[in-house]
């Protein structure tokens, strides 16, 4: 951490937003987590993602739950909602939120530890109601907050920064996600901002649940030799698949990209994803292809990077429901609560 | 780009603003810091050491350093440099301890200098500490130059000058007044080892128009101002002229106010945006109530009766290109000012009337000599040049600049050295890191606005010629100014090989400097930078390839605030800060070790 905050001088040429805000208005206080974390370059990109996007403030909120990386939604976007939840419960706080307030943008910031271990069984419900959220996971395979015990993202043969190696099989969240049927998965790391802030510009625009899992190294307990979630291994094995531009829906497509290298995709917000295939093997748009793809290059010691799949065809959480357009918070008080009567001829449909 | 080499003193002096805008390259950041810290001796020590004046340049110093200071980038005003270093000349303890002292014997060598201004004082400065037998000759009866005769006593108060002054030929210098040099060939016949010339632009432009020569109440600036310097004109007409726009012009102006004048005109030939005056010489005239009047061109002195009435001008109407420039004007009408006197002061020129032109001395199409701007010797061996004498007229902080350079020649010219190998500059580098989040420095960015000098009430400053109209900084503004210095001389030092590529620094960075990208050329790179490079003048550090992608670190020094964010985010140390001490070399750098005499500034 810092003693002195981050200076409220800028530069004077900063672009502005369509808000006409500067970068430097999404920020949050300054960070407490170790110098060199990589969740710090995480909460740059967020911030970075939701400036270009020009989302406003007071319509985004910053769920969490406990951890390194549930610290760091108050490092962002100090004028947004936030709630810090119970360790592991950010998924059903988030539910809740979003039921009563479908309008809004919900990013939930996790860890390894916060979604894979004590949270996992709210983290793969919150997948299958394909809740309408940006879920990120800063993913450094380690419990930094209690001195960086291997946590269940830990690779087989990782070492420690001391004691004996990890033996037991890590949970992959990407391809955990993708069996349990998540229609936005990307991964990506937080030392290649270009590659993830774009991945974060679309997991936020996306309708329905997107998971950005972001190799975040512990730059304190796991950023040493023989880890596998350091900033010098991650660059050695990092391997980019599919890396996005995000065309909001009011901007012209200018660049020009070659059509067999590049496919748009059209969101549900008009917006365009342009998916710039690195890799020519990966087939993004099936579960089986890209669950297969993804398995053998783990296998082969790689890290799969990029946007690694997307279905914009399946509904969210409001509309499996069937669910008023209107968010709740915004209905009149007798058509949220239509009195014991209503409530009757409803139990009557049952009886 | 070819990566940076800061092993170099150019690169961090030049990140440096002020002090490499500074002729006489003054530690800016290092005085203030000592004043920060309440050693206002050590300040002045610091300032003496390079500027030699720091009392009288501390109220009228061209101030080139703050134009250049970063803060003006960064927000609108620069750090009030030179405020700071009155500060510093006002609250100083007794310094005549630290002072440099004439060694007890002569080194054997004679050198002759010709004025008592601040050219050739500072080549006394210089030389005497060394053991030259050094000799003052001027032409007036009294030091100080143009700093005496043509800045009014309400901006410089002659108790300044006597004091600074005082320090100079207190080292056994031999100062003979009322002793003007008719011939410099008489004088090298004299048995001296070397001669300096520091003698000025002492002659005021004329302005040649009909009716010039009609009346006595036409007056050239200067020797209008050294008249009423030393009492020879105690009073002025209600209603006065000034000619001209530059900073004596200014000093014309103010100067009638105190001497009988009720409304005073300054007459400007182009728009305000081609003044030749400071900015705040012209805000202080204006206080005064001058009125500036612009687009007027002298054409004729109106005299009725043998007595100055008026002055007649041509309207002039300009055009103004896109890249500044302007016309030479169309005249639109004339208009006649009524006026009792008219004080020229519209330039001044070189004049050596008392240099016979065979004996080796060349000069231009101005009358300047032809000197050398790195020796400041000219065509004829062992005779020196320096301050407005050398290259016409500039500063004062120029002229003391020549004065050094001219001691180094000097110095090594008799000791028999070559001149022309001029003695390098050196560079120290320490960091600052004092704890995990302590810096030796006051890093945090204040935000406070320039402070304003307090001046004596306007009712007031005018009852007595010699009421120094500025006050100098309360002690509340002094602390405040300080905090607002950017540090700029506590580098970032950057080692690429602790580099892990966090890209920590470049997240917390406020003014967004700092870049890792793949090298590129340098146009083409300063468009792909976390933010835009678009101030050419200041420089792109380039590291050398980091070592897990082979990329660089770009650090664009143009608004850096030296908030040392950077280096405390850094997880492995790749970052420091550190504070460079740029060696500036003096005469006195040339002696051997066991001869160079107490240090005369503190600080490291």
């Amino acid at each position: 951490m810092s003693y002195i905050a981050k200076p409220k001088v800028s530069h004077p040429g900063m672009p502005k937003n369509k808000l006409g805000l500067t970068s430097r208005d999404y920020e949050g206080t300054v960070s407490t987590l170790c110098a060199g974390c990589g969740h710090d370059s995480v909460t740059a990109a967020i911030i970075q993602a939701v400036f270009e996007l020009g989302i406003e403030p007071h319509m985004l909120a910053k769920m969490s739950g406990i951890g390194c990386s549930s610290k760091t939604p108050a490092y962002f976007v100090s004028q947004a909602h936030g709630f810090n939840s119970v360790h592991g419960r950010m998924p059903s706080v988030t539910t809740g939120a979003n039921a009563a307030n479908r309008d809004m943008k919900y990013i939930g910031v996790s860890g390894d530890g916060d979604s894979l271990s004590i949270g996992v069984g709210q983290f793969v419900h919150a997948i299958r109601r394909n809740l309408n959220m940006c879920y990120v996971i800063e993913n450094n395979g380690v419990y930094g907050l209690t001195k960086g015990q291997f946590s269940a993202s830990a690779d087989i043969g990782s070492l420690p920064k001391k004691g004996l190696p990890n033996t037991q099989e890590p949970i992959d969240p990407a391809s955990t996600a993708l069996s349990l049927g998540a229609t936005y998965i990307a991964r990506s790391f937080s030392g290649d901002k270009e590659q993830l802030v774009p991945l974060l510009k679309g997991a936020l625009m996306h309708r329905g649940f997107a998971l950005v899992d972001i190799v975040s190294p512990c730059v304190t307990f796991n950023d040493h030799e023989g880890s596998t979630k350091s900033y010098a291994h991650t660059r050695q094995f990092y391997h980019h698949v599919a890396d996005i531009d995000y065309i909001p829906p009011t901007e012209e497509i200018k660049a020009s990209y070659d059509l067999g290298e590049a496919m748009p995709i059209k969101l549900h917000d008009g917006s365009t994803i342009i998916l710039r295939k690195v890799d020519k093997e990966y087939d993004l748009t099936s579960r089986a292809s890209a669950f297969k793809f993804l398995r053998e290059r783990f296998n082969a010691g790689e890290i799969t990077t990029g946007l690694l799949y997307l279905d914009e065809s399946r509904v969210e959480m409001h509309e499996l429901l069937g669910n008023v357009d209107t968010p709740l918070s915004q209905l009149p008080l007798e058509d949220l609560i239509p009195g014991a009567e209503e409530l009757k001829k409803l139990q009557a449909r049952y009886r | 780009m070819k990566p940076t080499d800061t092993s170099r003193p150019e690169y961090f002096h030049k990140v440096v603003d002020c002090q490499w805008g500074c002729p006489a390259h003054t530690d800016v950041p290092a005085y203030i810091r000592m004043i920060a810290q309440g050693d206002f001796s050590g300040a002045y020590m610091e300032n003496r050491k390079s500027n030699v004046f720091p009392g009288i340049l501390g109220r009228v110093c061209d101030r080139p350093c703050e134009p250049a200071c970063r803060r003006g980038r960064v927000e609108d005003s620069p750090v009030a440099i030179c405020r700071l270093k009155r500060v510093a000349a006002d609250h100083r303890d007794d310094i005549s301890g630290r002072l440099p002292r004439a060694p007890d014997s002569s080194n054997g060598k004679k050198v002759a200098l010709i004025g008592a201004g601040c050219a050739s004082l500072t080549v006394a400065n210089d030389l005497a500490p060394l053991g030259y037998e050094v000799t003052i000759f001027e032409a007036l009866q009294t030091t100080g130059g143009l700093m005496r005769t043509n800045i009014p006593q309400f901006r410089l108060p002659p108790k300044v000058l006597d004091e600074e002054i005082g320090y100079i030929l207190d080292m056994n210098v031999d100062l003979k007044l009322n002793h003007p040099i008719e011939s410099l060939r008489g004088l090298l016949e004299e048995n001296f080892d070397a001669v300096f010339v520091g003698t000025g632009a002492p002659h005021g432009k004329n302005l040649e128009i009909p009716g010039r020569y009609d009346s006595d109440r036409i007056h050239i600036g200067i020797e209008w101002l050294e008249s009423v310097a030393f009492g020879h004109i105690k009073e002025v007409g209600e209603k006065v002229l000034i000619i001209g726009v530059g900073n004596t012009a200014m000093d014309c102006c103010r100067t009638s106010l105190r001497i009988g004048a009720k409304a005073v005109k300054v007459m400007a030939r182009k728009p305000r945006e081609f003044f030749k005056a400071s900015d705040w010489e012209l805000e202080d005239a204006e206080e005064e109530n001058i009125e500036i009047l612009v687009n007027h061109s002298p054409k004729e002195f109106v005299i009725e009766d043998g007595k100055l009435v008026g002055m007649k001008f041509e309207l002039m109407e300009y055009k103004i290109d896109e890249n500044g420039g302007i016309d030479r004007g169309t005249v639109t009408g004339e208009k006649i000012i009524l006026c009792d006197d008219v004080v020229l002061a519209i330039g001044q020129d070189n004049a050596f009337p008392w240099i016979e032109r065979d004996i080796g001395i060349e000069f231009d199409d101005w009358d300047c000599p032809i000197v050398d701007d790195s020796t400041m010797m000219c065509g004829h061996d062992g005779v020196f040049f320096g301050g407005d004498s050398a290259f016409g007229p500039k500063n004062i902080i120029w002229a003391v600049e020549h004065g050094h350079q001219a001691a180094i020649s000097i110095h090594r010219y008799c000791q028999g050295e070559s001149i022309a190998d001029r003695p390098p500059y050196g560079l120290n580098l320490a960091s600052q890191k004092m704890g995990m989040h302590e810096w030796s420095f006051s890093n945090y960015y204040d935000d406070a606005s320039r402070g304003l000098m307090p001046h004596v009430d306007l009712k007031e400053r005018f009852k007595k010629i010699d009421i120094e109209v500025e006050l100098g900084f309360t002690a509340e503004q002094a602390v405040q100014e300080v905090e607002r210095c950017l540090n700029c001389d506590i580098q970032t030092a950057f080692s690429a090989d602790l580099c892990i590529e966090c890209d920590a620094c470049i997240d917390v960075c406020p003014v967004k400097c700092l870049t890792i990208t793949a090298n590129g050329e340098e146009d083409e790179l300063r468009t792909r930078l976390s933010a835009p490079a678009e101030n050419h003048d200041q420089a792109l550090y380039v590291s050398t390839e980091l070592p897990h992608t082979g990329r660089v670190m770009i650090k664009d020094e143009d608004i850096c605030v030296h908030c040392s964010l950077c280096a405390e985010r850094c997880p492995t140390g790749a970052w420091d800060m550190q504070k460079s001490r740029i060696l500036v070399p003096y005469a006195k750098d040339e002696l051997p070790d066991d001869q160079v005499l107490p240090a005369t500034g503190s600080g490291s």
